[in-house]
């Protein structure tokens, strides 16, 4: 399967990059909404599915490797726990939130009661959503990636 | 405080989260440079092994740990994700450790001509993180999350051989065994939350009413982790598993299903340990009967074990069903040590069965990687096929023969000294269990006599001509030769492991009220 | 009663899942009834840590004139779910892949026809 009709492709055109920035967006904001890491990034890994079902799982492969998939989501997996053992190192205790109420990166107190939601909050929380964001965005992509490759080449059927 | 303190005061996390780090990095370190990784993953094991060292000597000179994520002092740790470390838990991760360290030295040269190596370094350190998370935790949540971590990777470990349909096969049942399971095991931790608003093993364990819902936690409970541990009637999937995956993977997934076993003395005797040793059911203590229960599956394991390994003519199948049978012991063990609560022989035989988890790694474990050499030189399975390897393979011969006599329990090896306390105990409760138990063990021997005649001696068979048979690699015999010095050791000197060991672990177990007051601060 | 509609619910699903991992011989049925295992699972969670009249854990969208938070919802079952969706995904793709290399072996999904592994 190479490539499925123009008006297919002409949706996924309009589609894919909606759906790309809702998913950032639910990623970004996990700390202030429902949402997080894993469920932006399942979103975002959505939108790379309707790439593949769209245009074919070798023309997406001529794009992106799949090693370069799972470097970086070892990169997202490394990138959490080091969070985790940089709170050991500042705050003493394993995922001790470090940057919060330090008016650094995420660093602000936030106000109590019904107000705006800041975004400049929360900590390493947001940090840690965006390093499992990465991790699941890649994670999930490979998946679909490989297995969509593996059931459409020849050799398969044998 | 010292920077020695500090870690001590940190070891718990850092001990799960040492080779999760090593996990992702190992497969970043691939990338670059093969033998680095290989180096990276040894080292990674080597100073988790410090650490567990570390807290060991902690907990087993100054009592039970508690480890609370995310604050900086201990307030309210009923409601926080904890980790609880006492003698038992350190015991386990001790076997686990030690399992791990000898695969990843096995797997060296044993794995050397596979691809795909960088998962598998990254899998099996995944995996020893998920039974070191096990084994420390203090929360049912967590021991379902590290339970589901170990199901997947022992599952995608066990078809590392891809290319052969019963891998495929083998990986295939034990997902859908151990993902059943475990969904069962979410299901009661439901129902738990459901009625105490609690999740920490302590905290339900001091509320825990015993109500009819706890009785079918207990039961989905116990079910689900003998079935993880290997226990007839839920015995099915470790065969296959173990006949068809690699042997350094099986040492790695045998430390799974020990933390599995674990999970059945936490779920007994901590969590359940209050209210099934006061309440009564049908003119009997509840301990009573559930330890009979217990020893009834524990015998019936034992006996299609041993009755399943005599007619089995692939090698390490048959080691597998030997290893199911062994799981029997320890079960026989803590059955009795439980049925008979309050009594000395009870402590005896917990004694015993604790030993024999430590037994049972060092001696399956060698019968599997001797099994491995074999399999490394003559790329042949069934007994059948080999023949004479006695004669080039000398120090295997010496390994196997090791281990034989210790999985059957013959002094002066580690398999005697644990076997004896066990057989003496469950004399003193019923004689007829220690006869069989007896039996069967004589009957492991007469299996593996076997094995040794017809793999070992007699005519030498498939010398291929180009390259003849040799000897195992070196870094095969280290691995073997540790689990083989280790038995001798505890053979000779099993006062030794079971007075710094076995004793604080088996009081561990049996004062749940320290436990709980870890948390509950004073019962 | 109509409470107890999604507990009966949570029995039929975990029943059905069972039936079909039990008696069907497809292996991708059989994959099919333990995502249905799982869902029933997840609904009884979910379930559990539905509290009529509460409210969302998010202190900066409190409605207005509620201060306190009693109302709100402690998500401990909710975080749960999550986490269990999330190994629920990684076993899910774990079988399916493992079905594709089982039907590129043996070029049947049917288990009576390619069972190796006997006893």
């Amino acid at each position: 399967m190479s490539s499925m009709s123009k008006i297919v492709r002409t949706m996924t055109n309009i589609l894919f990059p909606l759906t790309m920035i809702f998913g950032l967006y639910v990623i970004a904001h996990g700390h202030l909404t429902p949402g997080g890491g894993f469920q932006g990034g399942a979103i975002v890994a959505s939108a790379c599915a309707l790439l593949v079902v769209t245009y074919g799982s070798r023309w997406v492969l001529g794009r992106i490797k799949e090693k370069r998939l799972s470097t970086f989501e070892s990169i997202g997996a490394v990138s959490f726990i080091t969070l985790a053992f940089l709170g050991l190192v500042f705050s003493m205790v394993f995922f001790g939130n470090f940057l919060a109420g330090s008016n650094l990166l995420f660093g602000t107190t936030p106000v109590t009661g019904s107000t705006l939601a800041d975004f400049n909050t929360g900590g390493v929380l947001p940090l840690m959503n965006f390093a499992v964001g990465i991790k699941v965005v890649t994670g999930l992509f490979a998946i679909v990636l490989i297995m969509a490759y593996a059931s459409s080449t020849k050799e398969w059927n044998s | 405080m010292t920077p020695l303190e500090f870690l001590i005061e940190q070891s718990p996390a850092l001990i799960v989260a040492v080779p999760l780090l090593g996990a992702f990095l190992t497969s970043l370190i691939g990338r670059v440079n093969e033998k680095a990784r290989n180096i990276f993953a040894l080292f990674i094991v080597c100073l988790t092994g410090v650490l567990i060292a570390i807290l060991a000597s902690d907990v087993l000179t100054s009592g039970p740990r508690l480890y609370v994520f995310g604050a900086q002092n201990l307030q309210v740790p009923m409601v926080r994700i904890i980790f609880e470390v006492d003698s038992m838990s350190i015991f386990m991760a001790i076997i686990t450790i030690i399992l791990a360290l000898v695969a990843l030295v096995y797997s060296w040269s044993f794995l050397k001509e596979y691809d795909g190596l960088d998962k598998f370094y990254t899998l099996a350190l995944l995996l020893i993180t998920s039974t070191l998370g096990m084994e420390l935790t203090g929360d049912m949540f967590n021991f379902f999350v590290f339970l589901e971590i170990s199901c997947i990777t022992s599952c995608a470990l066990i078809a590392f051989w891809i290319t052969e349909g019963e891998a495929l096969e083998a990986a295939f049942k034990y997902l859908v065994i151990s993902s059943i399971g475990a969904l069962f095991i979410l299901f009661s931790i439901g129902l738990l939350y459901a009625q105490y608003n609690a999740l920490n093993i302590a905290t339900l364990a001091s509320v825990l009413q015993f109500s009819f819902v706890d009785k079918i936690i207990l039961v989905l409970l116990v079910v689900v982790l003998a079935m993880k541990a290997g226990v007839v009637p839920m015995h099915m999937w470790l065969p296959d598993s173990y006949g068809r995956a690699p042997p350094s993977v099986i040492l790695v997934i045998m430390g799974a299903t020990l933390a599995s076993f674990y999970g059945i003395l936490r779920v007994i005797f901590t969590l359940y340990g209050e209210v099934l040793t006061t309440t009564m059911r049908f003119n009997l203590p509840m301990h009573v009967l559930v330890g009979w229960l217990l020893i009834a599956l524990a015998v019936v394991t034992i006996i299609v074990g041993v009755l399943m390994a005599l007619i089995q003519s692939d090698f390490m199948r048959l080691i597998a069903y030997v290893a199911v049978a062994e799981i029997g012991y320890m079960l026989l063990a803590v059955g009795t040590g439980f049925a008979a609560w309050g009594t000395a022989y009870a402590t005896t035989a917990l004694h015993g069965g604790v030993l024999h988890i430590l037994n049972d790694a060092l001696d399956i474990g060698l019968l599997f990687l001797v099994a491995g050499a074999v399999y490394y030189v003559t790329k042949k399975r069934l007994l059948d096929d080999l023949g004479g390897l006695a004669r080039t393979m000398k120090y295997t011969t010496v390994f196997l023969l090791i281990g034989l006599l210790a999985v059957a329990g013959m002094p002066p090896l580690n398999g005697f000294a644990s076997k004896f306390l066990i057989y003496e105990s469950v004399y003193q409760l019923n004689p007829i269990l220690a006869i069989v138990a007896i039996l069967c063990s004589i009957l492991m021997l007469a299996i593996f006599v076997k094995v040794f005649y017809a793999a070992f001696l007699g005519p030498q068979r498939n010398i291929t001509a180009s390259t003849g048979l040799k000897e195992a690699p070196r870094s095969m015999l280290i691995a073997m030769g540790v689990f083989a010095a280790a038995a001798i050791f505890i053979g000779l000197f099993p006062n030794y492991v079971l007075d710094t060991l076995v004793k604080p672990a088996v009081s561990a177990l049996l004062n749940h009220a320290d436990y709980i007051g870890m948390v509950i601060g004073g019962v | 009663m109509i409470e107890y509609i999604p507990y009966i619910a949570v029995v039929a699903m975990v029943f059905i899942g069972l039936y079909a991992v039990v008696f069907r011989r497809n292996l991708i049925k059989i994959v099919i009834g333990i995502t249905i295992i799982e869902s029933g699972v997840n609904l009884f969670l979910i379930t559990l840590g539905y509290r009529g009249g509460g409210i969302a854990p998010i202190y900066t969208s409190l409605p207005a004139g509620t201060t306190y938070p009693e109302e709100m919802v402690l998500p401990v079952p909710q975080a749960l779910t999550l986490t269990s969706i999330v190994i629920g995904v990684a076993v899910l793709a774990l079988m399916l892949s493992l079905v594709m290399h089982i039907y590129r072996k043996y070029g049947t999904l049917n288990v009576r026809k390619m069972r190796r592994l006997k006893e």
